[in-house]
C-alpha cells in the first residue's frame, strides 16, 4: 500500500503537462473547436508518437501494458489543458473495451495511430438489435451522443444478439449507417448520432457474442477516466481564478484578499483535492480488478469518482466565471470553455443522480429483507 | 501508486484482529463502540484500564518510532491497526490526546531526558494529559495568549486561564502555551510547557455542552507550578512547537477516526432499511452521497499519509480537516432525517437527558467544525497557505 505515484508515474505527468502546456492549451482548443474535424491530426500523430495511444495496450500488441493509474494521468492532464483529441474515445473507450475483452485485433492498430476509433455501447442513448442473416448479421436501431461517432475511423458498437449484449466492429463507410455529428454548446467534444438501418456485417465484424460484462467493466473504467479529466479540469480552472483575483484591483487592493473571494477558492481546491483522491482510488481499483475481477468494489469506486469529480468541476467552473467578474462572461476568456465542458462532461457516462442511485444499490439500501431480521 | 495491502500486511491486520477478539472481553466487553465523542464520560474508570491493557500489549504508539519506545510500524500497518480497531468496536481511547499530539511533539522537539522522564506514562497508558492552548480571549487568534509564566528558581510559575480544555478533569499532565516574556505580543515570546495537573495552584471547573455532558473545563492557574526543565523547544520557541502539535493533528489516527465514522454510517444505512427510507430516492442519494464520500476521505488520508516524508504539506492535507469535519457534520444531520420525529426522542422520563449514540452524534458534530481550526480558519489557511492568496489584514 502505497498511495503516491511512482517515479515513472511522475515522469509521466510531467512529460504529459509539459507537452500539453506548450502545444495543446485553450489556445489550441480554440483553433480546432472552429473546425469540423474538431481536432487536429498532425499534432494528435505527436501524440501518437509518445506512446499515448499504446498506454493501456498490452505488450505483446506493440503497447506500453501500462495501467488505469496511468491513464488517470493522462487524461488528468488533458483535461488541464482542454486538449480536444482522439483519445478519450480510442484509448479511454475502445481500447479500454478491446483490453477488457482479451481482444486480438485493432488493438494494435490503434497503439500505431494507424487508426482511430469510439465505443458506442452503455454510453451512448438508445439502442441496436443485431439479427443473425445469412453469413452475417443486420442491424438496427439509433445512438445519439456516441463521443467522435462521425469521426473515428473504427466504431465499435455494441447490440443486442439473442438477448445478450454482443460487440461488433464497424471500419469506416459502411451501407445503411448514418453518422451525423453534432453541434454542441461544448465545442471541445465531438458526439454523434448513429443511425443503422440495414446495416449488412460479415460474421466477421462480430468481436465477441457474450461482451455484456467486459463492457460493463470498461465502462466504469472509462468512467473513472473522466473523473480525472476532471480533476485536471477543476484544478485549472482554481488556478485560473486564484491568478486572475490576484492581479484584479478594487476598492485599493487585490480581490484575491478578500475572504469572501478566498474562502469560495478554498472550497475549490477542497473540491479537486478530494476529486483527486476519488479518481486515483477508482484508478487503484480497476488495476486490483483486472480484466477478469469481481467488478463490484470497480462500480462502487468508479460511479463514487465520477459522481463526485463531475460535480467538483462543475462548482468550479461556475465559481471560477463568478469570481472573474465581467471578463468570465467573455468568449476572449477561457473560463467558458472550461464551464461548457464541465457541463457536457457531469452527463457523459451518468451523471451524478445516476451513480449515486447505483451506489444506493449496491450498498445494500435495497435488502430491506435483511434489515427486518 | 498501489491501494491494496501485501500478505505480510494481511498477516499483521490478522494479528491485531485476533487480539481485539480476545481481548474485548469479559470486564471490557460492554466498553465495546462506547467513548466516542459526546460520549466521553462513560465507563471512563474502565476504559482507562482498557488503555493500560492495550499499553501492557504494545498496542499504544504503534506509529511512533521504536527508538522512543513506539512499533515503528510501516504506514499500511498503521492504516490496518486503526481500521480494525474500530471494526472490532474497540473504545474511545482515552490517552488519545497524549498517544496522538503530545507524545509527538515530544518525541520531535523534546529533549532527551524529556522523552525518557515523559513518554514511558504514554505508552503504558498511565499518564492522560490535555491540550491547554485556548483561553477567553485566544481562540482562533491562539497567539493572543495571556496566561503567564515566570521562572522563579528551579520553576515556572505560571498565571492565567485556559477554556474548552478538553479531558482536564481527568488528566494528569497539560501541555500548556504561556507567554515568557513580559511585554512580548502575538506569537513572539510564547513557550511550550508540560504542567503537572494534580496540584493546588490549579483548579478545573467542568463545562456543559450542548449534549448535556462535560467533556471540556476551563482551567485556572493561580501560581501553578512546573519543573524548569519542563519546557519543550527554548523559551520563546512554544509557538513552533504549538503548531508542530497541530500538524500531528492529522496523523494515522485519523483513519481510526475514519473507520469509527464509518460504524456510524453503517447503523443510520441500518436504520433506513429498517424503518423504509432506504425506498426514498431523495434518502437514498444522501445516503448513497455520504458513503461515497466517507469513501473519498479515507483515499484523502492515505494520499495524505503516503506524501508524509515531504518537507512540504500537500493540498489534500490542507483541506482535510476541513472536509472530514463538514462531512461528519453533515452525517449527523442525515441521522435525524433518517430517523424522522423519531430523532427527538430517547428511553426515559420527561426531565431527564440520557440521549442516544445518534443524537450524541448530531449534536456533538457541530463542534467537529469550530475544534482543532473552525472551517473558516481552514478555509483562510487553505486560501493563503495553500493557494498563496494575500494574507488576513491583522489589527
Ligand atoms: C468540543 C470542543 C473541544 C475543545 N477542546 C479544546 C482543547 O482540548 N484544548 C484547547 O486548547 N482548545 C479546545 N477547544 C477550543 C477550540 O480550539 C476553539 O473553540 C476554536 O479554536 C475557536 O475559538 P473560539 O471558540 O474562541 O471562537 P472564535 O475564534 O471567537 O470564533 C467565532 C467565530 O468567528 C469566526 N472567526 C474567527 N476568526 C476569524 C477569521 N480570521 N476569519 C473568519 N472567521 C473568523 C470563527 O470561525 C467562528 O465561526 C475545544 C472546542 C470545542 C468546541
Amino acid at each position: 500500500m502505497n498511495f503516491a505515484f511512482t517515479e515513472d508515474q511522475l515522469l509521466i505527468q510531467d512529460a504529459a503537462r509539459g507537452w500539453l502546456g506548450e502545444f495543446a492549451g485553450p489556445a489550441h482548443a480554440r483553433k480546432v473547436m472552429a473546425t469540423k474535424e474538431g481536432y487536429d491530426p498532425a499534432l494528435w500523430q505527436q501524440a501518437v508518437a509518445l506512446g499515448w495511444t499504446g498506454l493501456i495496450v498490452p505488450e505483446t500488441q506493440g503497447g506500453l501494458g501500462l495501467g488505469f493509474v496511468e491513464l488517470a494521468i493522462l487524461m488528468e492532464e488533458m483535461g488541464r489543458a482542454l486538449y480536444p483529441s482522439p483519445f478519450e474515445a480510442t484509448v479511454a473507450l475502445a481500447a479500454n473495451a478491446l483490453t477488457a475483452l482479451g481482444a486480438e485485433r485493432y488493438l494494435e492498430a490503434i497503439a500505431a495511430g494507424d487508426i482511430t476509433a469510439t465505443l458506442a455501447a452503455g454510453n451512448a442513448i438508445g439502442e441496436v438489435t443485431a439479427t443473425p442473416v445469412d453469413g452475417g448479421y443486420r442491424l438496427d436501431g439509433l445512438l445519439r451522443h456516441v463521443p467522435d461517432g462521425a469521426r473515428a475511423d473504427l466504431v465499435l458498437v455494441a447490440a443486442t444478439l439473442d438477448g445478450r449484449t454482443a460487440l461488433f466492429a464497424i471500419e469506416g463507410e459502411v451501407a445503411g449507417l448514418t453518422r451525423t455529428g453534432l453541434a454542441t454548446m461544448d465545442q471541445t467534444r465531438r458526439p454523434a448520432e448513429l443511425r443503422f438501418e440495414g446495416v449488412a456485417l460479415p460474421a466477421a465484424a462480430l468481436i465477441a457474442a457474450d461482451a455484456g460484462r467486459a463492457l460493463a467493466l470498461a465502462l466504469d473504467r472509462a468512467a473513472v477516466a473522466l473523473a480525472a479529466h476532471a480533476v485536471g479540469a477543476a484544478e485549472k480552472c482554481l488556478e485560473m481564478t486564484v491568478d486572475y483575483t490576484k492581479g484584479r484591483v478594487q476598492f485599493g487592493r487585490p480581490v484575491a484578499s478578500f475572504q469572501a473571494v478566498k474562502h469560495q477558492c478554498a472550497d475549490m481546491a477542497l473540491a479537486v483535492e478530494t476529486s483527486r483522491s476519488a479518481a486515483y482510488w477508482a484508478a487503484c481499483v480497476a488495476d486490483d480488478c483486472g480484466h477478469n475481477g469481481d467488478g463490484t468494489a470497480l462500480a462502487l469506486a468508479a460511479s463514487g469518482a465520477k459522481s463526485w469529480a463531475g460535480r467538483a468541476y462543475f462548482d468550479c467552473a461556475a465559481t471560477a466565471i463568478q469570481l472573474h467578474g465581467g471578463v468570465g462572461f467573455t468568449w476572449e476568456y477561457d473560463v467558458h470553455l472550461y464551464f461548457k465542458n464541465a457541463r457536457a462532461l457531469e452527463a457523459v457516462l451518468g451523471d451524478g443522480a445516476h451513480h449515486r442511485e447505483r451506489v444506493a444499490h449496491l450498498i445494500g439500501l435495497d435488502d430491506l429483507a435483511e434489515a427486518a431480521q | 501508486m498501489k491501494l491494496s495491502f501485501s500478505a505480510e500486511d494481511e498477516a499483521f491486520r490478522a494479528e491485531i484482529s485476533g487480539w481485539m477478539a480476545d481481548h474485548l472481553t469479559g470486564p471490557f466487553a460492554r466498553l465495546k463502540n462506547r467513548g466516542g465523542p459526546g460520549d466521553e464520560h462513560a465507563f471512563f474508570e474502565e476504559r482507562r484500564a482498557w488503555e493500560r491493557h492495550m499499553g501492557k500489549a504494545g498496542w499504544i504508539g504503534v506509529g511512533w518510532p521504536t527508538s522512543a519506545g513506539g512499533r515503528g510500524a510501516p504506514l499500511s500497518h498503521q492504516v490496518i491497526f486503526y481500521e480494525e480497531y474500530a471494526r472490532a468496536g474497540g473504545p474511545g481511547r482515552v490517552g488519545h490526546i497524549g498517544e496522538g499530539l503530545a507524545g509527538p511533539t515530544i518525541v520531535a522537539f523534546g529533549s532527551e531526558d524529556q522523552k525518557r522522564r515523559f513518554l514511558p506514562g504514554i505508552l503504558s497508558g498511565d499518564d492522560l494529559w490535555c491540550q491547554g492552548y485556548s483561553e477567553p480571549n485566544a481562540g482562533s487568534d491562539l497567539a493572543n495568549v495571556r496566561t503567564r509564566a515566570r521562572l522563579v528558581g528551579d520553576r515556572w510559575v505560571i498565571d492565567g486561564q485556559k477554556v474548552w480544555t478538553s479531558l482536564a478533569h481527568v488528566s494528569d499532565w497539560c501541555f500548556v502555551i504561556a507567554r515568557t516574556e513580559d511585554g512580548s505580543s502575538g506569537h513572539r515570546g510564547l513557550s511550550y510547557l508540560l504542567v503537572p495537573m494534580n496540584q493546588k495552584g490549579i483548579t478545573v471547573r467542568p463545562i456543559q455542552q450542548m449534549t448535556g455532558t462535560s467533556e471540556f473545563n476551563e482551567v485556572f492557574f493561580d501560581g501553578a507550578e512546573t519543573a524548569a526543565e519542563n519546557i519543550v523547544g527554548k523559551p520563546g520557541e512554544g509557538w513552533k512547537v504549538a503548531m508542530g502539535t497541530l500538524a500531528f493533528e492529522r496523523g494515522a489516527s485519523t483513519l481510526g477516526q475514519q473507520m469509527a465514522f464509518r460504524n456510524q454510517l453503517d447503523e443510520i444505512i441500518a436504520i433506513a432499511k429498517a424503518n423504509g427510507r432506504a425506498k426514498d430516492p431523495v434518502m437514498r442519494q444522501r445516503l448513497a452521497e455520504a458513503w461515497i464520500g466517507l469513501q473519498i476521505m479515507r483515499a484523502n488520508a492515505l494520499r495524505m499519509l503516503s506524501q508524509a516524508g515531504n518537507p512540504e504539506l500537500p493540498r489534500e492535507a490542507y483541506v482535510s480537516k476541513l472536509y472530514w469535519a463538514t462531512w461528519h457534520r453533515d452525517l449527523g444531520k442525515l441521522a435525524m432525517d433518517v430517523l424522522g420525529p423519531e430523532a427527538d426522542v430517547f428511553p426515559g422520563e420527561p426531565g431527564t437527558y440520557e440521549l442516544t449514540a445518534l443524537q450524541q452524534l448530531f449534536l456533538f458534530t457541530r463542534s467537529d467544525t469550530i475544534y482543532a481550526g473552525t472551517n473558516e480558519i481552514q478555509r483562510n489557511i487553505i486560501a493563503e497557505r495553500a493557494l498563496g492568496m494575500p494574507r488576513e489584514a491583522r489589527a
